[in-house]
């Protein structure tokens, strides 16, 4: 139940992309969102598309979750499209006009268009988090803010937070539930009645669950001293980075989509 | 109140890759005025079956019938509140679910969701207690400030005050010391025959299989692999060991016994059955010209 909403939830698998280094990935989808814009015909968002369905199909992952991870946000979308359709004043034929709403060939190709770019970028971002373990995400994130560290931004601290944060998400998930059920036996209706009586069940929920993250985090923080923790420079790693041929080669090909794009734009 | 599944299966998060079969085709009852224990190897899916006693979970396919109820895969949410009082729940490391800033108010939260007025609810907390064995001088102390096992007991309390008919304690005693174990065990046999309660107990302790149930049901892998009288689960250890479970200490004891020559009918349970059977088998032995005095000057 609760699981569902983690719509780009880690799948384990051992494709190429899954073996690919998380820097790689990480960038990568960042790049990918950028040119995303260079786009602005519909023969440059069938590349775009061909090659996300490529990617997707690497990585081995199933359809469905793809799908799955766009449902959640389809409102958002549909309201975005609709939006930009209505609104704005393009070219084109007019096909019906109502003070300052306008629905002309231009904006409904437009609307077509913001749709695509939502979708793709839904893909990527979810092929990113389904292939990488939220682990090897943190690293790819502090080796990225690296050069941050002349500014005196804390990398070490802030990569720690982040990746002891990500390990305990499905923990804390779990906890969730448990306690929950716990307090379903004892006659606590969650999400039912009005708003201040759905206020005052989540009261049974939070306590315990405050309670139980403040004594794992001391836990932790005295298992991590207790086994001679020391942040910062100096500390080597267990999980190391390495960057292969394969994520040269994923470069090239996003580097190759990128001319592609440039000589396909209208 | 006695609960039936028939023919239950259920599936973790089914339909994603995540999905889990926890239960598989599940078809056991839980007589009215039982003490049923629930045994298996950690993870065959006890818990997720004592889930099903009040339908916090609700079978992916087949039916539970608790009471009048009948519980199928597409049941309603709604109305399940008094079957929520009726089979109260002590799930594991229950401790974890007291929220409240007064003992005696966390007691009293169950009652009060299902209706008791709050006087009559501070009422049943005092009660319940100085059942669980615990001083009154708590009852308006926070709970986050007692010890690990009175935690327990104060969780244990807020069940117990709903006053349900089915109790489902799910090890309760894990963790708890020796003493506190056994008074907690011997208050939930009292309970019982007091008010006339069923009881499903999940445990590891076979010795306590051995002292207080009348049923089990053993686990494994999802599946009930056998039901009976606790002398007939234990009759087999061979079986028991195939199915990484233990025998009670009395009965292992006996075992060994058995192997070194002795001769039982059937092996005993409890200390009380060994030390007779035993006993019986002493008697010529153990007149008192031979063992009482005799042993003692020998030396
Ligand atoms: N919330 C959940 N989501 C997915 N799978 C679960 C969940 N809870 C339990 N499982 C799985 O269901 C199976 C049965 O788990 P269950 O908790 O019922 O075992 P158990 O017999 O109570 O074990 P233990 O003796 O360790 O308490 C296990 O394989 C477990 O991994
Ligand atoms: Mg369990």
């Amino acid at each position: 139940m609760m699981n569902k909403l983690i719509f780009g939830r880690y799948v384990p698998g051992n494709s190429v992309v899954h073996r690919m280094d998380p820097r790689a990935k990480l960038l990568l989808s960042f790049y990918f969102i950028g040119i995303i814009f260079i786009a602005n015909s519909w023969l440059t968002y069938l590349v775009l598309f061909a090659f996300t369905l490529a990617a997707i199909y690497l990585s081995g992952v199933k359809w469905s979750f793809f799908i799955n991870g766009v449902k959640p946000l389809i409102w958002l979308i549909l309201f975005t499209v609709v939006l930009q359709v209505l609104f704005s004043a393009g070219g084109g034929h007019v096909y019906f006009q109502w003070g300052i709403i306008t629905i002309s060939q231009s904006g409904l190709i437009n609307g077509v268009y913001i749709f695509c770019r939502f979708v793709l970028i839904i893909f990527m971002s979810t092929l990113l988090t389904l292939t990488t373990p939220p682990l090897e995400l943190s690293d790819a994130i502090e080796y990225i803010l690296m050069p941050l560290k002349v500014v005196h931004f804390p990398v070490y601290e802030v990569a720690l937070m982040l990746s002891i944060a990500l390990r305990f998400v499905p923990t804390l998930m779990d906890e969730t539930e448990k306690i929950m059920n716990a307090q379903r036996a004892r006659g606590v209706d969650f999400g039912e009645g009005n708003i201040f009586q759905q206020m005052r069940a989540v009261v049974p929920l939070l306590i315990p669950l405050f309670v139980s993250s403040f004594n794992r985090a001391e836990d932790l923080a005295t298992a991590m001293e207790a086994r001679g923790y020391q942040g910062g420079e100096g500390r080597s790693k267990f999980r190391i980075l390495k960057w292969q041929m394969r994520d040269t080669w994923a470069t090239i090909s996003f580097a190759v989509l990128t001319v592609a794009l440039i000589l396909l734009r209208a | 109140m006695a609960i039936t599944f028939k023919q239950v299966d259920f599936t973790y998060q089914p339909g994603t890759p995540f999905a889990t079969n926890a239960l598989t085709d599940i078809n056991v009852t839980i007589p009215t005025g039982s003490y049923t224990a629930l045994i298996g190897h950690t993870g065959s899916g006890k818990s997720t079956l004592l889930q099903h006693l009040n339908a916090l979970l609700k079978p992916t396919s087949g039916t539970v019938t608790i009471g009048e109820r009948v519980i199928t895969p597409t049941t309603s949410n709604k109305d399940l509140k008094s079957l929520r009082q009726q089979v109260g729940i002590v799930f594991q490391f229950p401790e974890s679910q007291l929220f409240e800033e007064t003992v005696v108010k966390d007691i009293a939260f169950g009652p009060q969701n299902f209706g008791v007025s709050e006087e009559d609810a501070h009422q049943t907390a005092a009660k319940m207690l100085a059942l669980v064995g615990l001083d009154q001088s708590l009852l308006e102390r926070s709970p986050f400030d007692l010890s690990g096992g009175q935690m327990r007991r104060v969780a244990i309390a807020g069940v117990l005050a709903m006053q349900p008919k089915v109790l489902v304690l799910d090890e309760p005693t894990a963790g708890l010391d020796p003493q506190g174990r056994l008074e907690m065990m011997q208050m939930f046999a009292r309970l019982r025959h007091e008010q006339e309660l069923t009881v499903v107990l999940v445990t590891h302790q076979m010795d306590d299989v051995a002292d207080y149930a009348d049923n089990v049901i053993v686990m494994d892998q999802g599946r009930v692999v056998k039901t009976g009288t606790p002398r007939e689960i234990f009759a087999d250890p061979q079986w028991l060991t195939e199915h990484q479970l233990g025998l009670p200490k009395t009965t292992a004891f006996a075992q060994t016994l058995r192997e070194q020559g002795w001769q039982f009918d059937q092996l005993p349970l409890t200390e009380d059955e060994l030390a007779q059977m035993l006993k019986s088998q002493l008697a010529p032995s153990l007149a008192p010209s031979h063992f009482g005095e005799g042993t003692a000057h020998d030396e």
